[in-house]
């Protein structure tokens, strides 16, 4: 009795570190966010936020963040797939996934003004259009470069999880798919695809949400060219100093975000 | 002619520069029988089954099936079925959809596909468990999905690799004779493999005995068990008391330092051979009587019988099956017909074996 009693304590006490983070620093900033959303720029409060949100100029920026983060997402999935899957071929897998995931310890910026050399008009890229006879172009600051910056920057994080559920896949399944008839393609559809899918989800997710409010390289790598929500949360926090219309857009990622965890974690079946 | 469906001429499997895991292996498959491969860990069965499916390539030698050469003709193309040793079956799919696997890939009507997914279920017992998930199945019902999808695409040739290793006893014995009884149903031919001997004796037409990549001996449940052809296949199906002699000459052979009579015949005068009895055929008997003198180390009861253990004079371990007890520790004697000695010469090749046994049956008809 007395033993278990000290068990429960013991239990209750190593969770509450956890508690604590998860207080601090999960519930609390969420509930200042949703507080702050509730007050005008001059300290009123009113619901004049929420109403500005669904004014085109925000609706169009949603969009426009949403359309971004889709691509970019889409892209990462049809590179990374088909990498993971050579990449569990491969003999010596563990090292060749390490050397695609070191990328991904550098710093974000780092890497952002890495590219601003290359993609600059005196940068590598130029140099070598120039010789192969097309000239220079203008790289930085468009569409393109905004899009293949990042599917670099979060490539790595799409790959780990599919690889993993592809490594996980015991390989007779793909004997008995044969046996039964089925193409390398059938066998791809109807069996490899299908049980990877809960892996390919987690890197939507990892992926997809992030990407929805990226700010700094929608200015360093798109020139401000790409506005979107994680841009305007930053620009009313730093410039405009209108924090509650910062809040309030931040409170409408957020939901986005819980909608796209909960319908991506339908949970997955099988042994 | 027609008869064989699957020929392997001197086939060899060989991994790298390791040594062989099939060496120069040839056999026949005829179609409708019940074959069984047997062998320890590691011998070579599953490599064989890998390659009548189609998973790989063989090394040297050509596989036909239907007299035809299917070396490079990929698995999907094969009139083949496995039943893969832990099952591979799909997990996302459930049972029905499972069995129906091979039929949607063969873009079959919907109404046929349900009535021959039906048709397989019921033949494996599974009636009513169409909608279950895989993992909501026991151990004996997953093998019985796994051979239900196999069976319903028809196949010429079914593969069942070790499909009863999981079971426990009671199941397996079940299952050996749903096992069996199917084949008989549906009359197409099996290949099964398995390392336990006695459900290798219980099920087969016939029997290839392997071991380091070779086949050792084939034959019908009773050949082998009856006339082994060397100490590893006498050793490996059933028990067996193994003695090296000397054959004196037709009919007469020394071991244990005695002279015995006995049905052999056609070797060379003073030949070293081998000689099997099996614990069986051994009676015990008065001390004086007996053929062997043998002190009684230990007895097991065993249900049906005793299994005695016991050593002659020079050190022989004797095993001797008896539904009569003895005493530990007694001297009693061992008695036998001289047709339970069987002799084994060394390094004889399958074929020599035949034709030697063929060679004495001839005798024995024309002398009565
Ligand atoms: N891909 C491979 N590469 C190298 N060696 C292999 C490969 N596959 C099998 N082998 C070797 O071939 C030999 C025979 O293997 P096989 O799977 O046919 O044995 P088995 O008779 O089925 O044994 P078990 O009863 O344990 O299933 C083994 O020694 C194994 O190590
Ligand atoms: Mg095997």
């Amino acid at each position: 009795m007395w033993i278990q009693m000290e068990n429960k304590l013991t239990k209750n006490l190593y969770l509450f570190p956890y508690l604590l983070w998860i207080a601090l620093f999960v519930i609390a900033p969420i509930l200042l966010v949703l507080y702050y959303s509730f007050f005008d720029i001059e300290g009123n409060l009113s619901l004049i936020n929420y109403q500005k949100f669904f004014t085109p100029v925000y609706l169009k920026m949603t969009f426009s963040s949403f359309w971004y983060a889709f691509l970019i997402t889409a892209i990462s999935l049809l590179i990374a797939y088909p990498t993971a899957y050579l990449l569990t071929k491969t003999k010596h897998k563990q090292l060749w996934l390490l050397l695609i995931i070191v990328p991904s310890w550098i710093n974000l910026l780092l890497k952002a003004y890495a590219f601003i050399g290359i993609f600059g008009t005196y940068g590598a890229a130029n140099s070598f259009l120039n010789l192969m006879g097309i000239g220079s172009q203008q790289i930085l600051f468009t569409d393109f470069s905004f899009i293949f910056v990042s599917v670099y920057i979060f490539i790595p994080f799409m790959i780990l999880p599919i690889f993993n559920s592809l490594n996980e896949l015991n390989p007779t399944l793909l004997d008995a798919a044969n046996d039964l008839g089925a193409s390398k393609w059938t066998t791809f559809r109807r069996v490899i695809f299908p049980l990877t899918i809960d892996g390919v989800k987690s890197g939507c997710q990892v992926v997809f949400i992030p990407a929805l409010s990226l700010f700094m390289l929608t200015r360093l790598i798109a020139g401000n060219r790409v506005i979107t929500l994680g841009t305007s949360i930053e620009q009313h926090f730093l410039v405009t100093q209108d924090w509650g219309m910062g809040s309030t857009i931040a409170v409408f990622l957020i939901i986005i975000m819980v909608v796209i965890m909960v319908v991506t974690n339908t949970r997955k079946r099988g042994v | 002619m027609n008869s064989t469906i699957i020929q392997f001429t001197q086939v060899t499997k060989q991994y790298d520069n390791d040594p062989p895991v099939l060496n120069d292996v040839s056999f026949k498959i005829e179609r409708g029988k019940f074959y069984t491969l047997l062998g320890p860990s590691g011998c070579g069965k599953t490599t064989i089954l890998r390659l009548i499916a189609g998973f790989t390539e063989a090394s040297k030698g050509e596989v036909l099936f239907n007299g035809k050469k299917i070396n490079h003709v990929p698995a999907n193309k094969r009139q083949v079925n496995t039943v893969f040793q832990d099952y591979a079956l799909f997990p996302h799919l459930n049972v029905y959809e499972n069995v129906a696997f091979g039929l949607r890939i063969k873009k079959m009507k919907n109404a046929e596909v349900d009535r021959k997914v039906k048709e397989a279920l019921s033949f494996v017992n599974l009636k009513g468990y169409e909608t279950r998930e895989i993992r909501e199945m026991s151990g004996g019902q997953r093998q019985r999905v796994a051979i239900a999808r196999a069976i319903v695409n028809e196949p010429e040739v079914i593969l069942l690799d070790e499909p009863l290793s999981a079971l426990d006893l009671k199941l397996r014995t079940e299952m050996q004779y749903e096992l069996r009884e199917l084949q008989r149903r549906l009359g197409i031919t099996f290949i099964f493999v398995t390392h336990d001997q006695e459900e290798a004796l219980a099920m087969s037409d016939e029997i290839f005995v392997i071991n380091k990549g070779k086949i050792q001996q084939s034959g019908t449940p009773i050949d082998i068990y009856d006339e082994p052809i060397n100490r590893f296949v006498a050793d490996f199906i059933g028990e067996s008391n193994i003695v090296t002699g000397r054959m004196i000459e037709d009919y007469k052979v020394e071991f244990v330092g005695k002279e015995f009579e006995c049905v052999d015949q056609g070797l060379n005068p003073n030949e070293p051979v081998d000689i099997v009895i099996r614990p069986e055929d051994l009676e015990i008997t008065a001390l004086e009587r007996g053929k062997l003198q043998v002190r009684v180390d230990s007895q097991l009861f065993r249900g049906v019988h005793y299994e005695i253990c016991g050593y002659d004079k020079d050190g022989n371990e004797w095993l001797v099956h008896s539904t009569k007890k003895a005493t530990v520790g007694d001297e009693i004697g061992l008695y036998f017909d001289s047709e339970a000695i069987h002799v084994m010469r060394h390094g004889e090749t399958e074929e020599e074996f035949d034709r030697r046994l063929e060679a004495y049956s001839d005798v024995d008809t024309n002398g009565k």
